[in-house]
């Protein structure tokens, strides 16, 4: 079973407990935006295979939303961050590279 | 190819089963052909299938990372129907449903076709009204389907329980010209089909690149080395996102678990297909005796053909309460799959950025049923550039908003 810590109470939890949320870092482009920026918004996905950003909610703890950095096909967790960033923090990216989990 | 026929059974009885030969014929890569197909599953089959038969195009190569029917054709649940809402849906699904009924004499290889009915249960007065709803766009798209009543249920399926209490059935959408087929079959005789024509069927070749030349595709690298091709079709489920980014665009899809299990072989005591939405699971008899049960995906990103263990035990606890029979049966194989999931959950079938490259993907958790449909479909669009069966499913639709909205009428598990 996946198992992830909530980066906003600290608690490892089961997945179980979490509510996926699907790829993290997408851009919204506002009320001006084009065709192609609202489909690449709303539907367009990276799918990676590999290393995936992507949120999670403790819906069954805090409630509140975070990031993890996971690896689709080896299920390897790297990290979890806070959600208030447009990008992946500079230390998750460090395990990344050297594909160790936090 | 050699045909199956009384005759030929009785003459390889006379001499110990030694003339049978290769169902399909292994040979190395060529240096081009007018068409490579990316994913040797039933829709890729499908689609070189009738591409040679249809079209007259048999300068046809089948590529496939793995083993032939290895993927998702190999791990699905084996359920056949067409009872869907959306008129775009309901064609290419009753298609692939009405060549299913011809496609073993066709083939001269025996798919075990089974029409034995498929139902769907309604549990909620949400669902009632839901599928009276399709049974009514049904009768207008020509597909045969009806709403039952609670009793009639029972009456096709007595070991079910309709009584509840969380969850009493309430009646349901019977569609008695659905069933179920030998998933490994499909492949296998398409496979076979494809083989006579003269096409290339080579395994253990990943795709590594796509070669592109002024916006065109020309060609790919795999692990035997470099094809060239005039037209390319992308057939291949759950890695379709990976195979889009080698030819540098992006879908609108996310690949996901799906698990499905079997019990111990037990005497008959169903004969019909069953599926519970609302409670996730589905479930029918093989001919071997085994319950063949499937449910719901997993919610996050996955390519490992693993899944989630609450999944399991979700649909497991929900058919108890249905079925009370089979809280005693021991499980036997429990296995998952890689599915491509669209945002309104209706396939792909495409052209794209690029000249020359089509896509057939978005099946998600319900492909296996549309697998003649699929390849009909896909090989007149890449033979002609437009097929009326697949002209709704192109993937701009996702940007001008005119979805093919069947995650109301579908669902969940389907």
């Amino acid at each position: 079973m996946l198992l992830l810590t909530c980066p906003n109470c600290g608690l490892s939890v089961e997945e179980t407990e979490l509510a996926p949320g699907g790829q993290a870092h997408l851009k919204r482009f506002g009320p001006e935006s084009t065709d192609e920026q609202f489909e690449e918004y709303m539907f367009l996905r990276d799918n990676a295979k590999g290393v995936h950003f992507e949120r999670w909610r403790h819906a069954y703890g805090c409630g509140k939303w975070f990031f993890a950095a996971r690896d689709t096909s080896s299920l390897q967790v790297y990290g979890t961050y806070c959600a208030q960033t447009t990008e992946p923090p500079a230390d998750i990216l460090a395990l990344i590279a050297k594909g160790r989990s936090a | 190819m050699r045909r199956f026929s009384a005759f030929a059974i009785a003459r390889e009885a006379l001499r110990n089963h030694e003339g049978w030969g290769r169902t399909w014929a292994r040979r190395p890569p060529g240096k081009r052909y007018d068409v490579i197909i990316v994913g040797a599953g039933g829709h890729g089959l499908a689609t070189a299938y009738y591409l040679g038969k249809n079209h007259g195009i048999t300068n046809v190569a089948i590529l496939e990372k793995g083993w032939l029917g290895g993927g998702n054709t190999g791990r699905n649940t084996t359920i056949i129907r067409s009872n869907y809402l959306q008129d775009p849906s309901a064609a290419i699904y009753e298609k692939a449903r009405s060549l299913y009924e011809g496609l073993s004499q066709e083939l001269n290889y025996n798919i075990m076709f089974s029409p034995r009915g498929v139902i769907m249960l309604a549990q909620t007065h949400h669902e009632v009204r839901g599928y009276k709803r399709t049974a009514h766009a049904n009768s207008l798209q020509g597909v045969t389907t009806e709403w039952i009543g609670p009793q009639r249920v029972k009456q096709l399926c007595p070991i079910m329980n309709i009584e509840g209490p969380r969850y009493p059935v309430l009646g349901g959408l019977w569609q008695a010209r659905g069933g179920t087929a030998r998933h490994d079959a499909v492949a296998w005789g398409y496979a076979r089909a494809c083989t006579d024509m003269g096409m290339d069927i080579i395994q253990k070749c990943e795709v590594t690149g796509i070669a592109q030349s002024g916006g065109k595709v020309t060609g790919v690298q795999t692990t035997q080395g470099d094809i060239a091709c005039g037209k390319l079709g992308l057939v291949t489920a759950g890695h379709s996102g990976v195979l889009a980014q080698m030819a540098g665009f992006r879908l609108p899809l996310e690949s996901v678990a799906l698990q499905a299990l079997v019990s111990e072989p037990i005497k008959p005591c169903m004969d019909v297909v069953v599926m519970a939405n609302t409670v996730h699971g589905y479930m029918s008899q093989s001919d071997k005796g085994e319950m063949v049960i499937g449910g719901g995906t997993d919610g996050y990103n996955n390519y490992t053909q693993r899944g989630s263990f609450q999944h399991i035990e979700e649909t497991l606890r929900a058919l108890v309460e249905t079925f009370p029979m089979i809280s005693r049966l021991k499980m036997l194989r429990q296995w998952g799959g890689i599915v491509d999931v669209t945002g309104d959950r209706s396939p792909i079938l495409s052209k794209t950025p690029v000249d020359g490259l089509f896509v057939n993907c978005g099946w998600g958790t319900g492909g296996f049923k549309a697998i003649p449909g699929s390849g009909w479909g896909m090989a007149e669009l890449m033979a002609k550039g437009h097929s009326p069966l697949t002209a709704a499913f192109g993937m701009e639709r996702f940007r001008e908003g005119r979805f093919i909205d069947e995650s109301v009428a579908a669902g969940v598990a389907h």
